[in-house]
């Protein structure tokens, strides 16, 4: 058994159960968004924004973000431990790793209070 | 015909090159690669390479042919030359320790790592075990593997992680002994198993089933051990 | 040699195949410090290659089955020049050795009821010979020895023992006392030399096989056991006894099991003949493998074989049907399409008779301890030498093995000499220590070939050479005149080795200075065959001779022993006071004696 402090999960289970489900979130989302568009008969900033306006929109658009995070956060923390090691780094491979990983977070994190403002926000 | 092989003598080489040999096939035949490789070792002993039972079950002589690991035994010239051309290398991924002769360490570790062997709690019988013959079926493509390495080395997952993720070889063998109906230990060699690397770096590029040299899927093992490990977590 | 290090254990087995690991399984589940020296990764040892089974009386086809009728088959098979005691203790312990195997993980094909798959091999039967075919070979389709050899290597990891794979062991340290005290290994990877010390050597080191041209063997099974203990001064037995497995593929000289004609194959000749009808009426296509070897090559030389050159002979299988072979025979149908470019689901297999196996080997007891006889023709124990396995002639295959009987011999007397190792270490013998002139004759010929000088012969030529003269004049049927000139061959192919050239004097996986080292076990073992067959002046078994073409119960009802210091060919009783006929009222009494051999 293999550990490592920044899976958030620690658990390949979780991390795969993860990846799938906000696969099928995000999927379904994107099916509603260009139904929308494909039936919405032209598109105008009022159009758009009345269909952001509904509480249900609003909600599957947050699960939609969150999803995406979650998705991102578990292929980026694989790709750096794919990459990121002593074999291209050399003995500081851990130290970029982590930065690299804070970099992640911090980015998606900002993302998703982003996100909340622009949906709630006025 | 043009065989070129991968040299590197730590002794005597900073940097592995490649060296070309001209072999003639004896009355124009279509020999095993493992036959030409002993030609050039004819023409110069100090090529090395592992062989033993020119048969394709010992698993000595995994090499990679023109860009594709098998086994040099068994993989006929005419399977891997391109335009008269063979280029023989180490298996990739690997430490060579001198030319084609790789360090099996760390593949032998995620081996060992898997438990690889039996464990039932219960007293054997006087007599062997029962085991059905649909049993017995489900171990079938799985215990054939004779641990020759060139899944695992054709597995990028297992290049960036050897240490970590299992790789495909030690998978088939971790789900034959899950698929034993003799075995006793599914608990403790599926908590073993659900951490984030040593099952799931698995991508299921199926890079090992296009190279084992015995037919056998690693990669439905990994999709077996994952539904394992999902029925149990739910 | 100031400069070899020493590494210190109970005891170490040299050689991880299947004999070797049993042995090492029993040592380290016992609590001893054991290591297993191979020259290879353990699962790539020969065993690997066995294919039809492991034939032992468990009674799963047949309820009633008996071991007795497993050891009369087995003492019938040696032509009587088995050890009656130890194939006893063999087809007695049988069953128990094989149940833990199951137990150990050994996937065995099934019957309905769950119990273990046997299949009928040649020399089997029933009731003492008179209850017809038996079905006596335990399988793992047609991969038992890969299913066998991994299961003992996983059984090892979870017990414990030591590897040292890819080590190559040199030759014997004897102490002045004359006691074995362990052996010089190269470690490949480095190419040092390290002294392993033990208080039990126990040699797994396999066959010989590739002292022909043409063998089923493994390109590693060189005989290094064999030539060890001859360079040691220690004798070996019954060494002119060479089974020529009858279906070798053509040209290829792999393997295709016994357990085809067990399942229904047979051969045919170039007309299409089932020609063992002819040769072996009851029997047919399972009569002892020596039979059947003979018959082939006579079928071939009154031209009745197949193929432009008329050189090989055919085996039958596409009347089992696709389902059976795929089931029951994969491995062969995948070898056959390889090798022989056939399907054997739609055509036969050409095959021919090819070295297999060697009934021969250093004289051991039960427990694997090894012998020597002395002047009076006395059993003597070398003290810290054991043999088990192939390498060791314990004898339970006598003049011809059985299919199937190797398995077992493999993982009975590994575990029996493992047995006995934990007793003798219990009981705290010990032996004097080396000196560094006993550590220096180990290592003389390792100083011969890396200070041999350049432009010599090569290693590669004077092996092909000595296995064309090993084809040539001892092979199925021996003759007199070519089997002198053989020797005298080989008298010269040993002057040529001692001045033959080492290409290659690196250090880092040298696999020339390996193959030059494994030339010298060779050797060693060609001449032992040579000079044994050409003074056993009789026919039995394996051992056929045109100029001597019957048995000779009177002279020859006996073990030869080639004594490496005359090179002369000794004597050796046989055992034929198994320990059962003194308790057991309800044996036929007569029913292990020597009588003719017919199938």
């Amino acid at each position: 058994m293999v550990t490592q402090v920044t899976s958030f999960s620690r658990n390949g289970l979780s991390d795969f159960i993860v990846q799938r489900v906000t696969a099928y979130v995000l999927a379904a989302y994107t099916v509603v968004l260009l139904g929308f568009i494909l039936t919405a008969g032209g598109m105008t900033y009022d159009i758009w924004r009345e269909f952001f306006n509904q509480t249900w929109m609003q909600v599957f658009t947050l699960l939609a973000l969150l999803s995406t995070c979650a998705h991102a956060w578990v292929g980026m923390w694989t790709i750096g431990t794919d990459y990121i090691r002593e074999h291209y780094f050399g003995e500081s491979a851990d130290a970029f790793r982590l930065v690299y990983q804070v970099g992640c977070v911090l980015a998606l994190a900002c993302y998703i209070i982003w996100g909340v403002q622009i949906l709630w926000g006025s | 015909m043009e065989i070129s092989v991968y040299r590197y003598d730590p002794e005597k080489d900073k940097a592995p090159y490649t060296q070309a040999f001209e072999v003639d096939m004896p009355d124009g035949r279509d020999l095993m690669v493992l036959d030409v490789l002993e030609l050039i070792k004819e023409i110069d002993p100090t090529v090395s390479y592992r062989r033993s039972c020119r048969e394709g079950v010992c698993g000595s002589d995994g090499v990679n042919m023109n860009g594709k690991n098998g086994l040099a035994c068994i993989t006929p010239i005419s399977d891997v030359a391109k335009r008269g051309k063979l280029s023989i290398k180490p298996l990739p991924g690997l430490p060579v320790i001198r030319d084609l002769v790789v360090d099996m360490e760390q593949f032998y570790d995620s081996y060992k790592k898997i438990q690889p062997y039996l464990i039932n709690k219960d007293m054997p019988p006087e007599q062997e075990r029962l085991q059905s013959p649909e049993e017995r079926e489900k171990l079938d493509g799985l215990y054939e593997c004779i641990l020759c390495a060139c899944c695992s080395t054709a597995c990028p997952s297992f290049w960036w992680n050897p240490d970590k993720f299992i790789g495909p070889s030690g998978l088939l063998q971790a789900y034959r002994f899950l698929a034993d109906s003799r075995d006793t230990a599914t608990e403790e060699r599926l908590a073993n198993l659900e951490d984030p690397f040593s099952v799931f770096r698995c991508r299921g590029i199926m890079n090992c089933v296009n190279v084992c040299p015995k037919g056998l899927n690693p990669t439905r093992a990994i999709g077996h051990i994952r539904n394992m490990l999902l029925k149990r977590a739910v | 040699m100031s400069d070899v290090s020493t590494l210190e254990f109970d005891a170490i087995i040299v050689g991880g195949g299947g004999a070797g690991m049993r042995a090492a399984l029993q040592l380290a589940e016992s609590g001893k410090k054991t290591a297993v020296i191979s020259k290879v990764f353990p699962t790539r040892s020969h065993t690997v290659s066995a294919q039809g089974g492991i034939t032992c009386a468990i009674a799963s086809e047949d309820p009633n089955d008996d071991w007795r009728w497993h050891m009369y088959d087995t003492i019938k098979g040696s032509d009587y020049i088995g050890d009656q005691d130890a194939i006893q203790y063999m087809c007695e312990v049988g069953p128990k050795a094989v149940f833990e195997m199951d137990h150990m993980g050994l996937p065995f094909s099934r019957k309905e009821n769950g119990r273990i798959y046997q299949r009928p091999f040649g020399g089997q039967s029933k009731d003492f010979g008179k209850g017809g075919q038996a079905a006596r070979t335990c399988a793992a389709a047609d991969r038992t020895g890969h299913a066998l050899l991994h299961a003992l290597y996983q059984g090892n990891l979870k017990a414990g023992s030591v590897f040292f794979s890819e080590w190559f062991a040199v030759d014997l340290v004897k102490n002045q006392s004359g006691a074995v005290v362990g052996v010089m290994a190269i470690c490949m990877e480095t190419g040092e030399t390290h002294f392993v010390k033990a208080k039990a050597t126990v040699f797994a080191t396999g066959g010989a096989g590739r002292i022909y041209q043409s063998t089923t063997n493994a390109m590693m099974n060189t005989g290094d056991g064999i030539g060890m203990a001859l360079r040691a001064g220690y004798p070996v037995q019954d060494i002119e006894m060479w089974q020529f497995h009858p279906t070798g593929i053509a040209g290829a000289g792999v393997l295709v099991t016994e357990g085809c004609r067990g399942e229904g194959g047979y051969l045919i000749n170039k007309d299409g003949e089932r020609f063992m009808e002819r040769y072996a009426p009851t029997a047919k296509d399972l009569a002892g493998r020596d039979v059947v070897a003979r018959s082939m090559v006579l079928e071939i030389l009154e031209g009745r074989g197949a193929g432009p050159e008329g050189d090989h002979v055919f085996l039958k299988l596409d009347h089992l049907g696709e389902e059976v072979l795929h089931s029951r025979l994969p491995g062969i149908v995948e070898l056959s399409k390889t090798f022989a470019h056939v399907d054997p689901v739609k055509e036969p297999v050409p095959v021919v008779p090819t070295c297999h196996y060697m009934m021969g080997g250093i004289p051991t007891n039960i427990h694997g301890q090894a012998l020597i006889v002395d002047g009076e023709g006395n059993d003597q124990i070398i003290d810290g030498l054991y043999a088990v396995g192939e390498v060791a002639c314990v004898s339970v295959h006598g003049a011809n093995r059985l299919g199937g009987n190797s398995l077992l011999d493999l993982i009975v007397f590994g575990r029996s000499a493992g047995i006995h190792i934990s007793e003798m270490l219990a009981e705290g013998y010990s032996t004097a220590e080396a000196s560094e002139t006993d550590k220096d004759a180990a290592l003389a010929r390792l100083s011969r070939w890396d200070e041999s000088a350049s432009g010599g012969e090569k290693v590669a030529d004077l092996k092909k050479e000595l296995q064309s003269t090993m084809q040539l004049s001892f092979g199925v049927f021996r003759k007199e005149e070519p089997m002198l000139e053989g020797i005298k061959k080989i008298a010269e192919l040993r002057e040529r080795i001692n001045s033959a050239t080492l290409g290659d004097k690196s250090k880092a996986f040298n696999t020339a200075r390996l193959e030059a080292l494994e030339l010298d076990n060779l050797l060693e073992v060609a001449e032992a065959t040579a000079i044994a067959a050409e003074s056993r002046k009789e026919s039995r078994g394996a051992h056929a001779r045109d100029d001597y073409d019957s048995r000779d119960d009177e002279n020859w009802l006996c073990h030869s022993v080639y004594d490496p210091n005359t090179k002369i060919l000794g004597k050796r009783d046989v055992n034929f006071a198994p320990a059962l006929l003194k308790t057991d009222d309800d044996l036929p009494e007569d029913v292990f004696v020597p009588k003719e051999r017919v199938y």
